[in-house]
């Protein structure tokens, strides 16, 4: 039998880590299972489909989203980065390495979709404050950690960026 | 700042994670992340009522939807034997409904089709005519004579499920009675749910040509899944491969079996198929494994100088429909019977009956050892109200009571042997560090400007680490557990062990625990835990378990090792296996220290150049069978401060001092109190399931069902005393779940101590600003 659905698909480019990537989604796919099902970047998580814990947030041109509640068609021609984006030729990003140094992840599940709040707010907000922290990683919901080593990780990952350029 | 795996000695110290290389880059292998070629996907058709008789299924519109390939009822599965499957508390649950339902959200039917949205999609045009049934929601009407009967498939027709007590009856009553202070207070501790972040899920893989079945499951016990697998479906145990992959939490919602998960491997044995289910948000908090629902009543009897002589405990637990409960077979009540605490009570009696509900099936133990939070917040909320009673100060009643160091090995009241402790010093180590008697000024300061402020405290007692296997036992099989080690020619080790981590950080913890016995670093030492073709048997990773059991087997496996390893090393001193010493990092020969070889030396010479007559090779396997539980303990300190505006409780300080025995990580130990604090302070403050009269699940998600963000969490301030375990084979109790068990209590204590002034001596959790808002409207202390 001939779907309607099947009719209904269309073609979604993404610019994504810097890769031009291009698949099929139907108009209702989310751009999280896009991401995640499509092309097969699995770093993004699926924690609840209702955009309460994060864990699937990508940057969409630049700013953060939970990619479990903007739709794949609407990504057509932009640019998406994703956990797998933030390592630079073997190196760990910045605040990578501080969540691995300071303990910031345990199961680890929450993790890609926390880094990438953390890049966006930095971004934002170079110097943050603890309550800044976290009210900035708020949207993101961590079960294992109780939030203290991830705010040590971000103000530990914030400090170092900012050593950085000096001594390139 | 954490330090490098490759550490000599690790034991004890802050080794960096070993498995976060991968993911912090995004690269954990989680059960979604898996594609097999030719995957097909299920979703579950639901029931809306909480309790309704099923008239009708149609399916034919399902049928239509593209891509289907096929739906599964209970009829069907009646057919097989198998709509009813057996629960890990010796109940039955149903897999798909026949004749009714029995909770909202039930399993009623299964599609499966070419993709997840096809499924969906299905599922949304299977028409069930339902005659709803009347519910019953409040465990105390369930009990009452006139009560509906909800589980019409048992030979008892009332809603009863179970009787349990422990103790001594008449000698309690008698205490009670001749004592001239008792204490009487009823405690309902909700219904919560674990909700870790990942839900559940699993992909059943049957291979018709080889007639194996691999079925990916976020598992947290998957040799004890395999095994009720074979039971159930009744394929071969050596045909069923167990694969728990990267979980992304667990916290007791990953130990059971779900209707799901059968319903995908009789779907995949069907079709030929590897058949993928993966739980929604929704589905994991109103159908998986809730927690709690205790309703409890104690009474603590005592001299006028607060000493106490007997503590009687009657409860009621709430089941939901069936008793999914996970607990050892002798203890339908799990470890309830640790409720005497840190106390020394001299007589005890404890009962708990057990009662079927008309809400989702349960209870797990959530980040604890089986009902040990429960008993936890009971005794030491009660102690609380002993101390008011007697106007005495909640440290000094404690000190006055607490089982003291030279009692242990201590006998409880209740039949448990405490291994050790000194609770005087947990308890001053905690009181120094947020400084008690300070924190006391302040207070009186800040009250006399009229803020409400309260200081609580909580000193508890865990019992983790479950077997013994005589006593403990989950649906006959024996709590043991186990660790496998080769060490293979270069040095470098493989260990495998059969618990399975969800966070706790294993592949480096057991790796330090090895790796100091063999005088190896941890980076030379890979864990595997969750693959059960290669894993030794055990029982899996909750109840803080693993490091009383498999932690034990992997140090008695090493010593194993090292046991050969002596024998080989011998051979290359050229020296007599009596003269040589194991020094804590090499083989030396007595009496010539300079003359010493390492593990990598022998590694190498155990397959190139052995003693003649030795069997190459150097591995050992251990079964470790504890000879008793571990009994972890801790003194924490609250101190809050309650909004007379809102009544919202701000926690101001928070010190937790626990006692887990010898420490492997302490950067791991941390972060596990850390998180433990945080799901504490959710319970007391923020989580519960609710339901309304009808049955309907209140919080059926992340926007009802609240858990801590970054901003609600308070900052928790860490001390440790360190009273090793005298049987543990490295002194270690295990301690992923002591700050969930303790911390409840001293949140709620100190808002009592808040509220104390006006005579409140108890306020039930979870303590919404609104909740605490009434209690202050009610006491005229609103602003």
């Amino acid at each position: 039998m001939e779907s309607r659905k099947e009719d209904a698909r269309r073609m979604v480019s993404v610019t994504i880590n810097g890769e031009m990537r291009q698949g099929l989604a139907e108009p209702r796919t989310l751009l999280a299972y896009f991401i995640r099902e499509t092309l097969g970047l699995t770093g993004t998580h699926v924690g609840c489909d209702t955009t309460s814990c994060g864990a699937c947030t990508v940057l969409f041109d630049g700013e953060p989203v939970k990619s479990c509640t903007v739709l794949a068609v609407q990504a057509d021609q932009h640019q998406i980065d994703t956990v797998e984006g933030l390592e630079t030729d073997n190196v760990l990003h910045p605040l990578q390495q501080a969540f691995w140094d300071n303990h910031g992840l345990q199961c680890g599940f929450c993790t890609p979709g926390m880094l990438m709040t953390s890049v966006a707010l930095l971004q934002k907000n170079p110097h943050p404050t603890e309550s800044e922290i976290r009210h900035g990683i708020s949207g993101n919901l961590c079960r294992c950690t109780g939030y203290v080593n991830i705010v040590k990780a971000i103000t530990d990952a914030s400090h170092k960026m900012q050593k950085e350029p000096a001594e390139v | 700042m954490a330090i490098e795996a490759t550490e000599t000695r690790p034991l004890g110290k802050a080794i960096k994670r070993k498995e976060d290389p991968r993911l912090v880059r995004g690269q954990g292998r989680y059960l979604d992340d898996i594609v097999l070629p030719g995957m097909l996907y299920m979703a579950l058709a639901r029931s809306p009522y909480a309790h309704a008789r099923i008239k009708e299924i149609r399916l034919d519109q399902a049928y239509q939807v593209p891509g289907v390939k096929a739906i599964l009822t209970g009829a069907d599965l009646e057919k097989m034997n198998l709509s009813w499957m057996p629960t890990l508390a010796g109940d039955r649950q149903m897999v798909l409904a026949t004749g009714k339902v029995l909770f909202q959200y039930q399993e009623v039917a299964a599609v499966v089709a070419e993709s997840r949205a096809a499924a969906e999609d299905a599922v949304q045009l299977i028409e069930i005519d339902y005659e709803p049934l009347a519910p019953v929601v409040d465990p105390y009407a369930a009990l009452k004579a006139d009560a509906p009967l909800l589980r019409e498939d048992r030979d008892q027709k009332d809603n009863h499920i179970f009787h349990w007590e422990v103790g001594d009856r008449k000698a309690t009553d008698d205490a009670l009675a001749s004592s001239p202070v008792v204490v009487k207070e009823f405690i309902r501790m909700p219904r919560v749910h674990p909700a870790p972040v990942e839900p559940c899920g699993c992909i059943a893989d049957y291979q018709k040509a080889t007639g194996k079945l691999t079925w990916y499951v976020t598992s947290q016990a998957p040799h004890a899944h395999r095994t009720v697998l074979a039971l159930v479906s009744g394929l071969p145990e050596h045909m069923i491969h167990v694969i728990s992959p990267d979980i992304g939490g667990g916290f007791g919602n990953k130990v059971p079996v779900y209707p799901g998960y059968v319903c995908s491997v009789v779907m995949s044995l069907q079709l030929g198929r590897p058949v993928k289910w993966v739980e929604t948000r929704t589905e994991n908090i109103a159908t998986t494994n809730f927690a709690r629902d205790y309703h409890m009543t104690a009474e603590i009897g005592a001299t006028q100088e607060g000493i106490v002589t007997a503590l009687k405990v009657a409860t009621i637990a709430d089941h939901g429909a069936f008793d999914a409960a996970a607990d050892p077979s002798k203890f339908p009540a799990g470890l309830f019977s640790i409720v005497t605490g840190s106390y020394d009570f001299p007589v005890a009696f404890a009962e708990v009956d057990g009662v079927y509900t008309n809400k989702a099936p349960g209870g797990v133990a959530y980040r604890c050892s089986f009902r040990v939070t429960e008993a936890s917040y009971l005794i030491e909320r009660v102690m609380n109200t002993l101390a008011l009673k007697l106007n005495l100060d909640p440290a000094e009643i404690r000190r006055r009571n607490f089982i003291r160091s030279e009692q242990f090995p201590y006998q409880s009241p209740l039949g448990w042997t405490y291994d050790s402790g000194n609770y005087d010093a947990t308890l001053n180590e905690a009181l120094k560090l947020v400084d008690y008697e300070q924190l006391r000024k302040q207070q009186a300061e800040r009250r006399a400007g009229g803020e409400l402020v309260g200081i609580g405290i909580s000193t508890f007692t865990e019992i983790v680490g479950a077997g013994p296997s005589n006593t403990f036992d989950i649906l006959g099989i024996k709590m043991f557990d186990s660790c496998e080690i080769r060490i293979h020619p270069t040095g470098k080790a493989i260990a495998r062990l059969g618990t399975r981590h969800q966070g706790q950080g294993h592949e480096t913890t057991f790796a330090q625990v090895i790796a100091d016995e063999l005088g190896m670093t941890a980076a030379d030492v890979l864990i595997e835990e969750g693959d059960t073709d290669t894993a030794p048997y055990g029982l899996g990773t909750y109840a803080s378990r693993s490091t009383p059991t498999a932690g034990g087997a992997a140090a008695l496996a090493a010593r194993r090792i090292r046991q050969k390893a002596i024998q080989i090393a011998a051979h290359l001193l050229e020296v007599s296996p009596d003269d040589v010493e194991w020094n804590g990092e090499k083989f030396a020969a007595k009496g010539l220290e300079s003359r010493a070889v390492g593990m990598s030396e022998v590694a190498l010479a155990a397959y190139t150049n052995l003693p003649e007559g030795m069997e190459p090779g150097l591995e050992a396997t251990y079964y470790y069978d504890p000879p008793n539980l571990t009994f972890p303990n801790g003194a924490y300190v609250a101190m809050v401060a309650i909004d007379r505006g809102t009544g919202e409780v701000k926690v101001e300080r928070f010190v937790a001092v626990d006692d887990c025995g010898t420490v492997i990580n302490p950067m791991v130990v941390d972060g596990q109190v850390h998180g433990g604090l945080t799901e504490g302070f959710g319970i007391a403050f923020m989580q519960e399931i609710a339901y309304d009269e009808d049955g309907n699940n209140l919080a059926p998600n992340f926007m009802e069902y609240l858990v801590p963000t970054a901003v609600e969490a308070p900052h928790w301030e860490t001390g440790r005393t360190v009273t090793p375990s005298p049987h543990h084979p490295i002194g270690a109790k295990g301690v992923g779940e002591s700050p969930n068990v303790g911390s409840p209590a001293a949140f709620v204590n100190a808002v009592v101590d808040a509220l104390s002034p006006y005579g409140v001596t108890n306020v039930e959790i979870p303590l919404f600003p609104w909740k605490v808002w009434n209690v202050l409207k009610e006491l005229g202390l609103t602003q």
